[in-house]
């Protein structure tokens, strides 16, 4: 109530927006933002095509196992069955060619990749990946970022000071180069990550997920963390610790809050982030693992057809760059939603 | 010899003389091999100095996806280097220069004559050239191959191959005396070598790079990307490993032996590195470069670009004495059961991977250990269907019987593949292979320069259970193959050099190829029937599944000519000339 009427006197709205949650006013501004929207309709359809992938691939493509090589496999072209591997011609007959796009939904849309297999279904189940481990660990990421950033702010002093210059070791790693070392180890393990009752096998999507959300919590962390001290000596601060507050209410209930709107414009831009991360670690085979595909394998598996299938990589490369820029259209229509000082300009 | 990443063999004691006829004569079966498909023009073996005069000039430029690593001919386990360094240094012997069968032939290069061994084949002396002189202007002297020896184990080279030498057992990175081992007369100009066992195999290694000779003045240190003087007709101007190699003329070089060391066509020879391989081609396709280097993988789509007519005396193919498999875990189940092994074998699909790999007209399909061209090769193929000779298709009804039988069904299998792309792909292939015969198969991706080393080590061996490999000879051997990669004594127990991958030891074929070994010199034709059974029992005993013997591309620019393709050292670089 108290931001509502403080609104209202700095940019002269009339009574008509008071009475109204800061959350409800932001959600009116980002309405407005039709840029935002488009970009969030976007999003929406890419979650929904991925989603629809086991869909496509089994009742309109009528792939059993889109995962699985088709080195031998056949298809229809024109009416005509033809092999998905195509023999190089000419004297020498060098070179097997996946069978490029047909433009028909039910046969080999997109083509075929270099292991015979349909690559519109690969692109389906790809963005599944690619959506999961960018959004999970988007999430994991700025959880466990806000909470270390909030026992650091609050806290302060020695506990700020250990809590920093660990996520300042991190943030001094390539990030790339930390993911490969991180994902290298836990390939060659068998046994997989243990968490607690928990066993991350080599080739779950989990694995690519934590290692990306740990490498991004210091870009975070430090956002946040000076959203939480500049947050911590206000006044509703000292009155909670006045009345008797615990440390644990006052970083919950009158701290966190306060910042969570920092998290909330960072937590889109993360996710896109962490896709593009998620994409080269694939790309450098240390990420998603065969069976499961991502944008980054498929990528990654085209890069040799780029002659005569150029499909087999631009059609995933599109996909990263409309999600990514959706992604980030949407996070600065959330970041104008939410930023006091953009109020003026979208009201 | 891996075809990309180093490694280092101990072949191990307990080799007997073999007389050299076994191995100069290894007869290619096939008639053409080491022809190229394609109209490659080959110059005579015996080129006058005159007809060499009128071709000569120019730059001879190659372009390499990457660099060979450390320049140090006492260390470096590369083909990239390789091809160079037959044309700047020498060895007491030399694969003969030339293309095709004759290639293989073993010939003395600044030794006079290839000695008869003495001393039960302890002991071998050879008479070294007079008035031959290194790139730096010094004359060679017997004393120089000392320091050549014994760099072998202070820098440390692949030193398993010269372990045999009385002395090196004691050496080390922190000395090496061979006194005894390697003994120069310098005033007779001979050389003795003194074996603790007599060694079958020795001319060939002593014609390998790492037995070229380098003055007795250089550090027994790793030079690093300095390489030493050498004797050749050429000499390293440069080596920068992130930007060009450069090789020009040895102003002291004068031709002493046609068949070892003829004189090179260019001026200068230069190695560009860091281009993708399809600006490769399209650099040699435009003229503006004159080679691929011939082990980057040309993309499988641009194969079908060099089809064309315009290419057709671009474009040489030529088969490799080479295997590309997956060695089975033999140590840990399910492939410690021969039945398991036999099944992923009946299941393999070959025709699958020769399509990963390029299809027909670059891979063979293989069951067998060893490749074609070798005298005791004879095709067997137990694991299709139909012809025991030829692999025609999997015979899964055998497979599945098999893996029922074995009692292995459902078992979990870790595929252990490299990240490149025919690597990923072949390890998925086999993936669907063993989940189509009832097992629970997933891959495990490594980069290349992890991977080889790691399913090398016992110490991961819990950690997979098929592991993707190739092997190029390193000379025309069938113990190369048969004893190296599959005998009880290559397997080294936590060691990253331990190339029998699949830990493969069956104490009766064992000795058939100690047998074989011992037999090479007294009696040839036994020694050849020998090594085929060894061949045949082993690839009963299926340590591995073999994929595929592959076959190589080499794509030059239109104004070359005289290609030649020798079985050892592949395309012979300073024998190609350039047209104005």
């Amino acid at each position: 109530m108290a931001a509502v009427a403080e609104e209202a006197r700095t940019t002269g709205l009339r009574p008509a927006t008071a009475g109204r949650s800061p959350w409800a006013l932001a959600w009116r501004r980002l309405r407005r933002n039709r840029l935002a929207l488009a970009a969030l309709g976007l999003f929406v359809l890419i979650v929904l095509l991925s989603l629809a992938a086991p869909l496509y691939a089994h009742d309109i493509a009528h792939i059993a196992n889109p995962f699985q090589p088709n080195l031998n496999g056949k298809t229809i072209l024109d009416g005509k069955t033809v092999p998905i591997m195509q023999r190089g011609g000419g004297i020498l007959k060098l070179g097997e060619t996946p069978i490029g796009p047909t433009g028909n939904l039910h046969h080999y849309f997109l083509g075929a990749d270099n292991t015979g297999r349909d690559v519109t279904s690969l692109l389906l189940y790809g963005g599944r990946a690619s959506l999961q481990i960018g959004i999970s660990s988007a999430i994991i990421c700025c959880v466990v970022a806000t909470l270390v950033a909030l026992i650091a702010g609050f806290f302060g002093g020695t506990t700020d000071a250990i809590l920093s210059r660990i996520m300042d070791v991190i943030w001094a790693f390539p990030v790339i180069l930390l993911a490969i070392c991180i994902s290298t180890e836990l390939l060659t393990d068998t046994q997989g990550l243990r968490l607690g009752p928990f066993i991350i096998r080599a080739s779950s999507l989990w694995v690519p997920t934590y290692i990306i959300a740990g490498i991004y919590v210091p870009y975070v962390y430090r956002p946040v963390r000076g959203q939480v001290l500049s947050v911590v000596n206000k006044e509703f601060v000292e009155a909670a610790i006045a009345q008797g507050a615990s440390n644990i209410r006052l970083i919950f209930s009158e701290i966190l809050p306060n910042v969570v709107s920092t998290v909330i414009v960072l937590l889109p831009l993360m996710v896109a982030t962490n896709m593009l991360t998620e994409s080269a670690l694939s790309f450098l085979s240390v990420g998603v693992q065969p069976p499961n595909v991502s944008w980054g394998t498929i990528i990654n598996d085209g890069q040799d057809l780029l002659y005569t299938r150029p499909w087999v990589s631009l059609a995933p490369g599109i996909m990263i760059v409309l999600t990514v820029l959706a992604l980030n259209v949407l996070g600065d229509g959330v970041r104008d939603a939410l930023d006091p000082r953009a109020k003026l300009r979208v009201d | 010899m891996r075809q990309i990443a180093a490694k280092v063999v101990n072949l191990g004691a307990g080799k007997t003389l073999t007389g050299l006829a076994a191995l100069t004569v290894i007869a290619m079966a096939a008639a053409g091999c080491g022809n190229s498909s394609g109209p490659a023009t080959s110059p005579s073996t015996s080129t006058s100095s005159t007809t060499t005069a009128g071709h000569q000039g120019g730059t001879f430029t190659i372009l390499a996806n990457s660099n060979f690593g450390v320049a140090d001919p006492a260390q470096n386990y590369t083909l990239e280097e390789w091809q160079l360094l037959i044309d700047t240094h020498d060895g007491l012997t030399t694969f003969q220069k030339v293309g095709g069968v004759a290639g293989t032939k073993i010939v003395p290069d600044l030794a006079t004559s290839i000695p008869t061994a003495t001393n039960g084949g302890k002991t071998y002396v050879f008479n070294i050239r007079k008035g031959i002189k290194f790139s730096n202007g010094q004359v060679l002297k017997p004393s120089d191959f000392v320091t050549t020896f014994e760099r072998q184990f202070t820098v440390p080279g692949p030193t398993s191959f010269y372990s045999g030498i009385v002395g090196a057992s004691k050496c080390s990175t922190k000395g090496c005396n061979l006194s005894k081992g390697v003994v120069a007369n310098d005033q007779a100009y001979t050389l003795t070598i003194n074996l603790t066992t007599p060694d079958p195999e020795l001319m060939d290694q002593l014609a390998l790079p790492f037995a070229f000779v380098v003055p007795a003045s250089t550090s027994l240190k790793l030079t690093g990307n300095n390489v030493p003087p050498g004797t050749g007709p050429y000499m390293w101007k440069s080596y920068n490993p992130n930007t060009e190699a450069v090789l020009v003329r040895n102003p002291f070089f004068k031709v002493w032996s046609q068949q070892a060391q003829p004189n090179g066509y260019p001026n200068e020879i230069i190695e560009k590195y860091g281009l993708q391989v399809s600006d490769e081609v399209t650099a040699v396709e435009n003229g503006s470069a004159n080679e691929v280097f011939d082990q980057d993988a040309i993309p499988s789509d641009q194969l079908s670009t060099l089809n064309g007519q315009q290419y057709a005396g671009q474009v040489h193919v030529n088969t490799l004495t080479a295997d590309y498999y997956m060695a089975l875990n033999t140590q840990r189940p399910p492939f410690n059961n021969l039945q398991a092994r036999q099944a992923i074998n009946y299941a393999a699909n070959r025709t699958a991977d020769v399509k990963i790999y390029g299809g027909p007209s670059l891979a063979v399909p293989a069951c067998q250990i060893l490749p074609p061209n070798f005298p005791s090769y004879v095709p067997y193929c137990p694991y299709t269907t139909g012809s025991q000779t030829v692999w025609s298709s999997p015979n899964l009804a055998k497979a599945k019987a098999l893996v029922k039988a074995s009692g292995t069904a459902g078992d979990t299998v870790v595929v252990n593949g490299t990240t490149d792309q025919v690597g990923k792909a072949l390890a998925e292939q086999m993936v669907s292979d063993l989940d189509s015969i009832g097992y629970k198969a997933s891959t495990q991706l490594l980069s290349a320069g992890t991977q080889y080393p790691f399913i090398q080590n016992s110490a991961n061996s819990s950690k997979w259970n098929v592991g993707y490999s190739q092997w190029f000879q390193d000379y025309p051997a069938q113990s190369d193959f048969l004893n190296v990669l599959l005998g009880c004594g290559t397997i080294h127990k936590n060691s990253d050099a331990s190339p029998n991958i699949a830990a493969f030891c069956d104490k009766s074929i064992n000795s058939q190829i100690t047998q074989a070994e011992a037999d090479e010199s007294s009696n040839p034709s036994q020694a050849t029937s020998l090594w085929t059974q060894v061949d045949h029992e082993m690839t009963q005993q299926g340590p591995w599944v073999d994929l595929f013997n592959p076959k190589q591309i080499d794509f030059l620019s239109k104004n070359v000519h005289g290609y030649e393709w020798n079985p050892q050292w592949y395309i012979l670089i300073d024998q190609l000339w350039l047209s104005k």
